[in-house]
């Protein structure tokens, strides 16, 4: 029965990570962009509510009313006046200015919020749980989380497969100057695809920060997970990256289990497992060129 | 006034300049084409027109307006759609989503989905499948058919016919009469000269980035028209 329940808490963490990796997988797939301040804007985004949180009482959750709008600007300006110009310079500035965005970040919420632990109380629903069986009950946090996740995933889904702003998105990261020629204005389009990752970014970074505490260097070591979780699931797969996050998710609890400092170790393995013999990713796009 | 009126324009790929202080002009709703060997500037030319690569010198000018400064998706809004050259269909969209994204500026005009599989009628039984599964011919026509969807008042054609066998060409060049009817105006780049000449009211000679030679295509004679077109003095 132990197992059963690690392999279920296991899908359920990996339901976060996807949630987290969704925004990633996007920005790449639009823009081939590595975005290396996705985890440090994530968590920004629950510094963010943890304000809106102390300042005005609301429930964490109630806090993405405005925390989600609040990443949109910041991705659609960061993307329009900062990344789009490093973009036309080959992949060498965005990975930089990125990296060094995530720096000061990181140091800024330092600055603002010391280094100490923070957390986010959603009150009754952290510790409630659905009894399954006698000795099988899953919380009910990770449930509501793993259901946003997949409602987000399903959303961009949507999004891109069925509506001519998505059709747009997939158009572009085909190929950037027949885009154009189309009349989309790739600029902009990037800007928007910018304040989606975030808005998704900010829905994970909220939901991590609801589940455990947090600190001002907490975004980097999620940036690995979510990437490991979208090359697994293989490069602009959205359900990929959904899989790819369960696997994650599984391969670190029973690592944990085996040996609680064995969790983190256990993913990469599995990772570097996956890489080995299916590089491509377990859902990777097959299309002919 | 012309529709479109390409004032001396010189274009440059790094140092290596493409077009010399080059002049043209087409009137609403002429089918001009431009033809010259590989490399004389005639894809270059399309380009510093629908705006994927700068003027060095020269202006461009639509419709009495400048557009040499705009963007190129500016320019699709205006009216000018390139159907570029090895015809750059979107490869993991379906057909349908292909012509759909053509319609991105929603510019008013006689093209629609339904209007384009009227012209093309073989990308009725693809509308479903994926560009990248298409036949040569058939993304060519999915090109051109993306082009339309913009309703432009200029389209550009680069090179429709490369790398198509001449049954297939030929069908594609049934087309064009019924696109320049609904008031299109056409200025097409070809390497060969058979098709281009065929349908084209004037025709321009392109050598080494300059004009070579330009006139109807009925006044000129094969003798003039290969002589400019390889770079041969005439006696």
């Amino acid at each position: 029965m132990t197992w059963v329940n690690l392999v279920i808490q296991g899908i359920l963490l990996g339901g976060l990570y996807a949630l987290f990796a969704s925004g990633l997988s996007l920005i790449f797939g639009v823009m081939k962009l590595v975005n290396l301040a996705h985890g440090d804007l994530s968590n920004m985004a629950a510094f963010l509510a943890l304000i809106v949180v102390d300042s005005l009482g609301w429930n964490p959750f109630a806090s993405l009313l405005i925390v989600v709008p609040l990443m949109c600007g910041v991705g659609y300006v960061l993307q329009r006046y900062l990344l789009n110009r490093t973009l036309e310079r080959g992949p060498m500035p965005p990975l930089l200015v990125t990296f060094g965005l995530a720096v000061i970040i990181q140091n800024l919420l330092l600055e603002a919020f010391s280094a100490d632990s923070q957390g986010l109380d959603a009150g009754r629903i952290e510790d409630a749980a659905l009894t399954i069986t006698g000795r099988l009950a899953v919380g009910w946090l990770p449930l509501v989380t793993m259901s946003v996740a997949i409602a987000v995933i399903a959303g961009l889904q949507f999004f891109l497969g069925r509506t001519q702003l998505g059709r747009g998105f997939r158009a572009t990261s085909d190929n950037q100057s027949a885009a154009q020629l189309v009349g989309i204005n790739n600029q902009r389009l990037y800007g928007l695809a910018m304040a989606l990752a975030l808005a998704t970014a900010a829905i994970a970074g909220v939901f991590i920060a609801i589940r455990t505490t947090f600190t001002p260097d907490a975004g980097s070591l999620r940036l690995i997970f979510a990437y490991e979780a979208v090359i697994m699931g293989g490069m602009g797969s959205l359900w990929g990256t959904l899989v790819g996050g369960m696997v994650l998710g599984v391969a670190q609890t029973i690592g944990s289990q085996i040996d609680p400092g064995f969790g983190v170790l256990a993913g990469h393995l599995v990772f570097l497992a996956v890489l080995a013999f299916r590089p491509e990713g377990l859902f990777a796009k097959q299309v002919a060129e | 006034m012309s529709l479109l009126e390409v004032r001396s324009v010189s274009a440059h790929y790094g140092p290596f300049q493409a077009l010399f202080s080059l002049d043209l002009t087409v009137d609403e709703g002429e089918t001009v084409a431009v033809i010259g060997a590989n490399g004389a500037g005639k894809s270059t030319l399309l380009k510093t027109i629908a705006g994927l690569l700068p003027c060095s010198g020269g202006e461009v000018h639509f419709d009495g307006k400048a557009v040499h400064d705009l963007p190129s998706h500016v320019r699709v809004g205006a009216g000018i759609s390139l159907v570029p050259e090895g015809r750059q269909v979107f490869p993991t969209l379906t057909v349908h989503e292909n012509l759909q994204v053509g319609g991105w500026t929603k510019r008013l005009g006689p093209w629609t989905t339904d209007k384009v599989y009227e012209l093309f009628p073989l990308l009725v039984k693809r509308r479903d499948q994926l560009a990248a599964n298409l036949s040569g011919g058939e993304q060519q026509a999915l090109a051109i058919g993306r082009g339309l969807m913009a309703n432009p008042r200029l389209l550009l054609l680069d090179e429709a016919s490369l790398g198509l066998a001449p049954i297939v060409v030929r069908h594609l060049y049934q087309a064009m009469p019924i696109i320049v009817e609904q008031g299109t105006t056409v200025l097409l780049v070809e390497q060969d000269i058979g098709q281009a000449v065929t349908i084209a009211k004037r025709v321009y000679c392109l050598l080494e980035g300059r004009v070579a030679l330009t006139g109807a295509p009925n006044e000129l004679t094969r003798e003039q028209i290969s002589a400019a077109y390889f770079g041969v003095r005439q006696r």
